[in-house]
């Protein structure tokens, strides 16, 4: 199984195999965390450009380890502070870095579809870390990462996505990865929030809360992306909260004792997840931050360190 | 995007079971004899098969000395110098569950070529930190070397040309314990 394409755009046109041969090549290369010199000359040379026109700690901050730990020169690009404020055009500013010969650009925006706009202007390859609420392919990979360490493999396992599920790429993204690899996916959150015609997708919907986590190996709970969201979707936050907050007591009468409790981040303590969950044992929340770089790296590594991949 | 491989037939057989396993236990003799015993000792098997004959050795020396002697596995995928040049890297990670500070670490590995292999672990293990020294064990070297790097145990030295190629099958890979020289098949 060798990996043939110029770019990471999104989770939905990869198959099976590339999904477990991104999966693999993180895994192998966790080891390079707990190392004293962690860094590893795979991409010397390589030069990496993260393109970031939204916030972000996480995403951001991971590729750029990701990217020094092989080795990379990483340079940071945010919108703000740069000529973007002046009024230049998001092609424009991606051509100008274009010439100054990247070998990676990784890219964030608000538009969905930026990525595969970006990936057919440039010639080098394109990351997409996130475009509006369409794909954020390399969460959705840590996400699996995550879950095949914990559970051992994906054959039948069943997650539940719950919350704001209509403006949410981690949810697309995982639910394309997820059915690929023969897994059951539950979309859950208040009517308002779940895209029309979602079953589309091969997912199950629900309407409650203790009917989405009855007896899945995953629950994976999203934040309610106000930045995304008209106004009037929900009645109030705290109303939200009640309804479709996870608590321990929640927890404990509907759901397995081996459940796993997964969030993409930030968390909004007290609003989808209570404190008490968000620290407690049934949380794998800052494994999945750890195995995004290896994700990263992993991504990195194939797209440019392949023969054919990264060829103009 | 990958050329197809070449098929290659058996020309000779270089080693067979006894000899393949008289190698290996003269190999851990030496070990023990450069050395002077095997406190401070260390295998770093190559994967793949560097790793089981690394396994193999430590066995034999526990068995003449009592000693066991750690083993840990290196993949220097990361360190190559043909990467994006030779398709899709695979990489199945490096397990070394022992500190290499101060050790004598001998490098284990099937067949010594290029040399390149070795260049790429010694700067792997070097990144794991500072060992008192590495040393060299090989059960083939097939000679061709493209940079100054000498083995400090050999099973075989076997004379072969390039176009020829090595194959070592081991038991638990390939249900067998032999060296084959094979030829590439007229097309």
């Amino acid at each position: 199984m060798g990996w043939t394409r110029k770019d990471l755009l999104t989770m939905r046109e990869l198959d099976a195999g590339e999904i477990v041969l991104l999966v693999d090549t993180a895994a192998s290369l966790q080891e390079i965390a707990t190392r004293e010199i962690k860094k590893v000359p795979a991409l010397r040379g390589k030069t990496i450009v993260n393109l970031f026109y939204e916030p972000s700690t996480r995403t951001r901050t991971s590729f750029e380890i990701a990217g020094k730990w092989l080795s990379a020169d990483v340079i940071n690009f945010s919108a703000s502070g740069s000529s973007t404020s002046k009024g230049e055009s998001f092609i424009d500013t991606a051509k100008n870095i274009a010439a100054m010969s990247p070998d990676v650009v990784v890219v964030r925006h608000s538009s969905a579809g930026a990525a595969e706009l970006l990936a057919r202007e440039l010639a080098c390859s394109v990351v997409n870390a996130g475009d509006g609420a369409h794909e954020h392919p390399t969460q959705a990979l840590l996400d699996l990462l995550t879950i095949r360490e914990k559970k051992g493999h994906f054959d039948g396992l069943h997650v539940a996505i719950v919350g704001d599920i209509t403006n949410s790429r981690v949810a697309r993204s995982n639910i394309h990865g997820m059915r690929k690899l023969g897994m059951t996916v539950t979309v859950a959150g208040p009517p308002t929030l779940i895209p029309p015609f979602v079953q589309e997708l091969g997912v199950k919907v629900a309407y409650r809360l203790e009917d989405a986590i009855r007896d899945v190996d995953v629950i994976m709970l999203l934040r309610l992306q106000h930045e995304r969201m008209r106004a009037g979707l929900i009645p109030s936050v705290r109303e939200y909260s009640r309804y479709w907050g996870l608590t321990l007591d929640k927890l404990g009468r509907h759901a397995r004792p081996d459940v796993l409790i997964m969030h993409p981040g930030p968390v909004n303590r007290g609003v989808e997840l209570s404190p008490e969950l968000a620290d407690g044992p049934y949380s794998v929340i800052l494994d999945q931050v750890a195995k995004g770089v290896a994700v990263r790296m992993g991504v990195l590594l194939l797209l440019a360190g392949s023969k054919g991949a990264a060829a103009a | 995007m990958s050329t197809p491989a070449p098929r290659f037939r058996e020309k000779a057989q270089v080693l067979d079971e006894a000899a393949l396993d008289r190698a290996l236990t003269r190999i851990a003799h030496e070990i023990l004899e450069k050395n002077g015993g095997a406190a401070e000792l260390a295998f770093v098997g190559l994967r793949t098969r560097g790793v089981t004959l690394a396994h193999r050795l430590a066995a034999k020396i526990a068995k003449i000395d009592g000693a066991t002697v750690p083993v840990g596995t290196l993949d220097i995928t990361l360190y190559r110098d043909d990467l994006g040049i030779r398709g899709t890297p695979v990489i199945r990670g490096t397990d070394i569950p022992f500190s290499i500070k101060g050790k004598i670490v001998v490098l284990v590995d099937d067949v010594l070529f290029t040399g390149r292999t070795i260049r790429a672990a010694l700067d792997a293990l070097i990144d794991l930190g500072r060992p008192q020294s590495i040393q060299l064990a090989t059960l083939i070297d097939r000679g061709h070397r493209e940079l100054p790097i000498r083995p400090d145990y050999v099973g075989k030295n076997l004379p072969t040309s390039r176009r020829e190629s090595v194959a070592v099958r081991l038991r638990e890979h390939d249900g067998e314990d032999r060296v084959v020289i094979e030829e590439p098949e007229e097309a």
